[in-house]
């Protein structure tokens, strides 16, 4: 009769490990393992990039450091899954990592169609073209019969191919999987244009032999908000992304930096002390403790002070504050108030 | 020891239902089946349900929403406002293409490089050799990035060119040649191609017949050769050559931008495609060698000796007495290489050639139905296999011994 029996229990222990999905919270689950796993790219200067040593820096890095800030105090309780663009939304949906920050285009169907929440805007992007200067092309409106590279799966293969249409322009694409193979392929002259977000032109601009061989075209064909990115479904988790961004924004425009936080504790500012969490309950409300801001200036800054170190006009990659700066200095940064 | 008792006691009739081997044995079939069934019962339910729970949408409606980019290559129509239907459809012509001559190229490069290794020529007998060694031992991947990134900066830039008989020219952005027109009355032409094969074939079955009964042998590689090189051509006369060739339009005046080849003017191999056909060709060829030569030293010396002793050169003896033979042992590993170049194929992604991943990939990001575009890939290379492993099959049966 045992012979009979093990298979049968085999089979209904399986039944039973394949129909018990995981339900818990995403920040329950995060607490339990201790730390957040952030999607990033696989190398993008100034954005999500690893150093020598391994250590990931960027402004999406900081992002997620600034999260597990939130979360645990801690700006290292993150670990980083480099990803292509090509995998990135699967790797979110499976829950392989837990928010993806990897400067990625917030659009209707990928907000309505993949189960996914964009939590907001940390740098407004849009897209650019980088030629060489000897072709002596001033506008991207004179790139008619040109050859384009690009990456695939990306907003920017279908802007490219909207906007030589409508300009009635032909063109051909050359659309590869990774970026470094979309640089060393411009480089080597396959290609007249490289495009993709303007940001990135300036990152991968690096890479080239000659940089100063090359110049972006002034024209930006599209708006390319990017943000962090988390599962549809989890509001708890959400709150946590949407609200550790705009605690990042709030804190510059109230002066508040990871060098006075501790002074600004005792500020009479009751705004400053509702975000500190000297104040009110806010921290709770997301679920976290109330001193979750502090941790966050404390550990990784303000949305200033992370957009300087990593791509501002002191980093290679000079990029000025445009349009990301706060709308009081006629950018288009406007986080909600914390009361 | 026991079983063996009651067999050689012939007394099963009393033996209990569950001691049977035949009942058993069904029992555990069954049971097998069901245990599959039902695992994959609950996986298929786990997943649509976890895709509801997680406000996924899933369906093949997708297929038909408007594409939006572009694809360089495509033996198709297509466009940015064509569906994505229709892109995963240039995708899948795009890895026959390169299916179909990777496979062509290798074969033939595989059948002269195993020949090669057993040529009694020391040199060539080596260069064979190092050959097989050398591209069988560096992964295929890496070969397909030498040629597309090392070998594609050796060629002159966009606004220059490499010309043979001023018809061919290569540069980076690929090798481009005429293009032929077709205008009315060319599809006779067709139709004499077609004829001119099934004269081929009628012809040879009468010199086979004719020659297995009265030993006359008949000229039956220049009769086809005639027949299917000659009849179109005479037809391409008669109908009054229905056809143009369109030449590449090469600019040198003007802005620095549109001098080089004008798009879309004569025919262009691009560079992607080169580079991955040339790859998986090369790479498979030192697999085809090495199976080639084992299947040639198969066949026992004693056959080439024989063939000898009856007069018959070294020429035909290689292609009527040991080659036949020889074919019976190549086939089955040569049919695993043919499946291999296939699937490898799927490696274009890496360099920018549009083929079933590369733009099945696109599709997937831009609509997020990654269970369904994985859907297609796998049937999609799973009937392409199929298809290979049965044809491979008909011609192994039609080449085995047949027993008189």
């Amino acid at each position: 009769m045992s012979k009979k029996i093990l298979p049968l229990v085999l089979g209904a222990a399986m039944g039973v490990a394949a129909s018990t999905a995981a339900s818990a919270t995403t920040l329950e689950d995060v607490k339990a393992k201790g730390f957040i796993q952030c999607g990033v790219s696989q190398g993008l200067p100034g954005f999500s990039n690893p150093d020598a040593q391994g250590n990931w820096t960027g402004l999406d890095v900081d992002l997620c450091r600034a999260m597990a800030a939130a979360v645990f105090g801690d700006a290292s309780a993150v670990k980083f899954t480099p990803l292509s663009a090509k995998e990135r939304f699967t790797a979110l949906q499976s829950g392989e990592v837990d928010v993806l920050s990897r400067n990625t285009t917030w659009t209707m169907s990928r907000d309505t169609q993949l189960g996914l929440n964009f939590a907001g805007v940390n740098y407004y992007d849009g897209q650019g073209f980088m030629v060489r200067k000897d072709l002596g092309v001033t506008s991207a409106l004179e790139l008619s019969g040109a050859s384009v590279c690009t990456n695939t799966g990306t907003t920017t293969e279908l802007n490219v191919a909207d906007y030589f249409r409508a300009n009635n322009m032909p063109y051909e694409i050359v659309a590869f999987e990774k970026a470094d193979e979309v640089v060393a392929a411009y480089d080597a002259g396959r290609c007249d244009v490289y495009t993709t977000d303007a940001s990135g032109l300036y990152a991968q601009r690096l890479k080239l032999t000659n940089p100063g061989d090359h110049m972006v075209l002034p024209e930006i064909i599209s708006k390319e908000p990017l943000g962090p990115v988390v599962r549809q479904g989890d509001d708890e988790w959400f709150n946590i992304a949407k609200w550790t961004l705009n605690a990042m924004i709030n804190a510059e425009e109230l002066g508040v930096t990871s060098e006075n936080v501790d002074e600004m504790k005792s500020s009479d500012n009751p705004s400053i002390k509702r975000m500190l969490g000297v104040e009110g309950a806010f921290g709770e409300s997301i679920g976290l403790s109330n001193d979750w801001a502090y941790n966050v200036l404390k550990n990784v800054g303000n949305y200033e002070e992370t957009f300087n170190a990593n791509v501002g006009p002191d980093t290679p990659l000079g990029i000025s504050r445009g349009v990301n700066a706060l709308w009081s200095n006629g950018g288009f940064l406007y986080a909600p108030p914390i009361r | 020891m026991s079983v063996m008792e009651q067999d050689s006691a012939g007394a099963p009739a009393r033996a209990s239902l569950m001691n049977d081997p035949k009942v058993r044995g069904y029992f555990y079939q069954v049971l097998l089946v069901v245990l599959l069934l039902t695992f994959g019962y609950i996986i298929v339910t786990n997943t649509v349900a976890n895709l509801e729970r997680q406000n996924i949408a899933s369906g093949w409606g997708f297929l038909g929403n408007t594409a939006g980019f572009g694809i360089i290559q495509s033996l198709a129509s297509y466009s940015e406002t064509s569906s994505y239907g229709q892109a995963i459809f240039v995708g899948f012509l795009n890895t026959l293409l390169v299916a179909v001559v990777g496979i062509f190229c290798a074969t033939i490069v595989g059948f002269v490089v195993g020949i090669a290794r057993l040529s009694n020529n020391w040199v060539i007998s080596r260069l064979a050799y190092c050959y097989v060694e050398l591209i069988r031992n560096v992964p295929l991947l890496l070969q397909i990035f030498f040629w597309y990134f090392a070998v594609l900066r050796a060629v002159p830039g966009k606004r220059e060119k490499w010309s043979l008989f001023d018809t061919f020219h290569l540069n980076i952005a690929g090798l481009r040649g005429p293009k032929p027109i077709w205008e009315p009355g060319a599809e006779f032409i067709g139709y004499a191609l077609i004829i001119a094969i099934i004269a081929t074939v009628a012809v040879s079955r009468w010199a086979r017949k004719r020659q297995e009964e009265t030993g006359q042998q008949f000229p039956m590689f220049w009769t086809a050769v005639g027949l299917i090189v000659g009849l179109p051509v005479i037809t391409y006369f008669i109908t009054g050559m229905p056809m143009q060739l369109e030449h590449p339009n090469f600019v040198e005046t003007g802005p620095r931008l549109r001098q080089g080849f004008e798009l879309g003017v004569g025919m262009n191999l691009i560079p992607e495609f080169l580079a991955l056909t040339a790859a998986l060709a090369i790479y498979t060829a030192a697999f085809i060698a090495e199976i080639v030569r084992a299947g040639i030293q198969a066949v026992s010396h004693g056959q080439t000796e024989a063939a000898h002793a009856l007069g018959i050169r070294q020429g035909p003896t290689l292609r009527l007495v040991i080659i036949p033979q020889a074919m019976r042992v190549i086939i089955p590993p040569l049919t695993s290489q043919y499946l291999n170049l296939t699937k490898n194929s799927s490696l274009a992604v890496a360099i920018a050639f549009p083929d079933l991943v590369s733009v099945g990939g696109t599709v997937l990001n831009q609509t997020g139905q990654a269970i369904e575009i994985i859907g297609i890939w796998m049937a999609v290379y799973l009937s392409l296999s199929l298809l290979t492993s049965a044809f491979m099959n008909w011609y192994n049966q039609r080449m085995a011994l047949v027993e008189r």
